[in-house]
């Protein structure tokens, strides 16, 4: 399958190891991966702080380049977050409509029937839990927000963690309450966001894992920036660096991207 | 639904307990660093999530019931008006008498003239959101009129002269030793060397205390639940009995609801009363569930006013984006589940609706104005969507939220002619990722940035709002290249 990839702002810019490893994993798994050079961001950021008419050009952006990707033989697009596929489903034609463009609205919801989440598209539309890898930590797994309840991964994840040979997978407590980041929440009320993230913190040390993962890597760089600055000596691991990981490529060997 | 419902009336009172003085995040301040506060929240706010969790999870069909409470309120709302003037007719077929009011001045002048006209200066009231949106009990004062909270929650907030901090718990922030205080502080007659701080001995003082009010009461004043059409019968559910006390023993019965509490059928309520005890204390049922439709001849109150209050719900109705807010059964599921409720405390939202609910609901009954203090609100949340998942009547509170937010910064920019920093920021970084090229470029330059970063932090401190990430969070490594430059240096001329 020619799968397009979504890299997402961030993941170009600050985390380019994430969409490293989605690229490793997919082709692992015998697939053609594509990278829609154009592609810059989704205006996720912009819409919920209420730059609607900011967005709006970046939403068309997206749609014009991953409607060509399409065009190109892609079957499916995908990105290693949930929060940004949550924006192309549920905001990009709710914000088009709302400002008046519906034709925009239709080829916006055109391009998010494509679009999936990594863990959605291995589980749901590959038919995959066991893909192969290998990661010899102890891993706690924080469902992020709007993969959870924007996108309903549900436990997809999980059973794709609970399927890679030799991690010791422990439950986080209270897993399901946010780590406080919310985009631009974290700077607006930088002081309730720290006290949700000290909660999830403490939550994560109490695992005694070694290494805290997720679907995206916003909440990741919010949760790492808290565990860095504390020096509670937990790192922050996208799933698909994990998935990516195996016995022969492990993750940190330079094989797999880190 | 697109249905017309007619020109928005005016927006809530200014003088109306919708409004705090400062913002949220500033606001949030005293709750997050109160540590009696945060422990007494997160001990309750935990409680009453298991609870609710596991009594919702022992009904099979609680997602059909959820969707059909928001169906009812949905068909409801569309046809507001014509529901309303029915109830007028049933409510004074039976009796009772209908008056309607615009704003919180206007309700609040009626039930005073109806209270002067009993001739008496003292009211028992029945726990109401209404009427402490409208601020009655400053009004009832002003008239030389005392209001006695009869909810035991209800009366820890007045006796200590505070403001509700929950819509369910008004005191949820105080704990059984700050109570104590409150109790031996305001009712004569208490014992400081016998009384503790055990629940059931504060209960039994507030039990004693509230009986004599009960049977001195020629007046109650209650809110209600809801307001059933067909019959023009009200309804209060409750918990401690209390309610049933005012709305039964006194000869008057005044009660305020806002306009959106309608609903058409019996059949409908039997919905609500599955929804709502067990999203709001977790119970199966409420202990207490009284319904009056107009006066019967020995039975009760022999004299029934029933007030109509508008105050902003016209305004909110007429905006078919934002109209479902006006479902809200008022049962606090999603304050519970609300992390950020939780941490900053109901009084951070200055308003008598805290939590998700008063988020999208003050800023909409009073407006947004691109600068007061309930611009802030849309903004006090993470968007984590717990409160949806909850919401028995399935607001869409996070989508909510998010429009909200644009309506703030669109009405910001008409009153304004100069830009806001942050608009100028966000029509920068529009304008960079507009552009596959600009982007690229700020990319590679994002990467000089690296020498700026040592150890996580900025070397010069960042300016507000981003020192509000670097307060508590390291900044991530910047990485050698970006994803694009990989992509090309790897696989060049795979570009596509
Ligand atoms: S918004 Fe929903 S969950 Fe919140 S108080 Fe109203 S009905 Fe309950």
């Amino acid at each position: 399958m020619r799968i397009g990839l979504f890299v997402t702002c961030l993941g170009d810019v600050l985390f380019p190891r994430v969409p490293k490893a989605t690229t490793a994993l997919l082709e692992r798994l015998g697939h053609e991966v594509v990278f829609p050079a154009d592609q810059t961001c989704c205006g996720q950021m912009h819409v919920n702080t209420g730059y609607q008419r900011d967005a709006l050009p970046l939403i068309r952006h997206h749609v014009e380049v991953f409607e060509r990707a399409l065009a190109d033989g892609c079957s499916a697009l995908v990105a290693p977050s949930g929060s940004c596929v949550g924006s192309v489903r549920h905001q990009h034609a709710e914000v088009a409509r709302r400002l008046g463009d519906d034709e925009l609205a239709q080829r916006a919801g055109a391009v998010a029937n494509r679009t999936f989440e990594l863990s959605e598209f291995l589980v749901d539309v590959l038919g995959v839990t066991d893909v192969g890898a290998a990661f010899p930590h102890r891993v706690t797994y924080h469902p992020t927000c709007h993969s959870l309840r924007m996108l309903g991964v549900a436990d997809r994840p999980l059973q794709l963690l609970r399927a890679v040979r030799g991690i010791d997978l422990v439950e986080l407590p209270d897993a399901e309450v946010c780590c406080g980041f919310g985009g631009t929440f974290a700077l607006k009320n930088a002081q309730t966001s720290t006290a949700m993230l000290a909660d999830k913190i403490a939550w994560v040390r109490h695992t005694q894992a070694e290494i805290v993962t997720a679907g995206d890597s916003s909440c990741l760089m919010h949760i790492g920036g808290g565990l860095a600055r504390l020096q509670v000596g937990v790192r922050t691991v996208h799933v698909a660096e994990i998935l990516a990981s195996t016995e022969d490529a492990p993750w940190g060997s330079g094989e797999v991207p880190r | 639904m697109t249905t017309f419902l007619g020109m928005p009336g005016p927006p809530a009172d200014a003088t109306s307990e919708l409004r705090g003085s400062v913002p949220f995040p500033v606001a949030a301040e005293a709750g997050l660093t109160n540590s009696r506060l945060r422990r007494n929240l997160s001990k309750a706010t935990g409680t009453i999530r298991a609870k609710r969790a596991a009594v919702v999870a022992e009904v099979a069909d609680w997602e059909e019931l959820r969707e059909a409470g928001r169906a009812i309120k949905e068909a409801a709302l569309a046809r507001l008006p014509e529901l309303l003037v029915e109830l007028e007719e049933q409510v004074e077929a039976r009796g009772g008498v209908v008056h309607w009011a615009r704003d919180a001045s206007e309700a609040n002048a009626i039930v005073v003239d109806l209270v002067r006209a009993k001739g008496v200066d003292e009211v028992v009231k029945v726990k109401s959101m209404a009427t402490q949106e409208i601020n009655l009990n400053d009004a009832l004062e002003a008239a030389g009129i005392r209001a006695i909270e009869t909810d035991l929650a209800e009366l820890i907030v007045q006796l200590a002269d505070d403001r509700p901090s929950h819509i369910l718990v008004p005191a949820i922030h105080r704990g059984r030793a700050e109570i104590r205080q409150i109790f031996l502080e305001a009712m004569p007659g208490l014992d400081p060397g016998t009384l503790t701080d055990d629940p059931r001995q504060l209960a039994e003082a507030a039990r004693a205390y509230l009986r004599e009010a009960f049977l001195r009461a020629r007046v109650a004043v209650s809110g209600a639940n809801f307001g059933v059409v067909e019959t023009g019968t009200l309804t209060v559910v409750e918990s401690e009995g209390n309610g049933r006390m005012c709305l039964t023993l006194p000869e008057t019965l005044i009660t305020v609801m806002g306009i959106e509490k309608v609903i058409p059928t019996w059949r409908d309520l039997e919905v609500f009363l599955q929804l709502l005890p067990r999203s709001s204390t977790g119970e199966r049922m409420n202990p207490y569930t009284s319904t009056w439709s107009g006066v019967q001849p020995g039975d009760g109150p022999a004299e029934f006013h029933l007030i109509l209050l508008d105050n902003g719900r016209t305004r909110v109705l007429a905006d078919p984006a934002g109209r479902s807010a006006l479902h809200c059964i008022r049962c606090s599921a999603c304050l519970n589940v609300c992390p950020v409720y939780e941490r900053a405390g109901g009084h951070a939202y200055g308003s008598v609706y805290p939590g998700p609910i008063g988020a999208i609901l003050t800023p909409q009954l009073t407006g947004l104005t691109g600068d007061s203090v309930n611009d802030s609100l849309p903004y006090a949340s993470s968007l984590c969507g717990a409160c949806e998942e909850v919401c028995p009547v399935k607001i869409p509170i996070p989508e909510q939220l998010v429009r909200l937010r644009a309506e703030h910064v669109e009405a910001y920019a008409s009153a304004h002619r100069i830009p806001s920093g942050e608009a100028a920021a966000m029509r920068t970084a529009s304008w960079i990722m507009g552009d596959a090229t600009r982007f690229a470029r700020a990319g590679r330059s994002a990467r000089l940035g690296r020498k700026g970063i040592r150890s996580g932090r900025a070397i010069v401190p960042l300016p507000p709002p981003l020192s509000g990430w670097s307060s508590s969070r390291d900044l991530p490594a910047l990485p050698e290249e970006t994803f694009r430059e990989w992509w090309a240096r790897t696989r060049g001329g795979e570009r596509r």
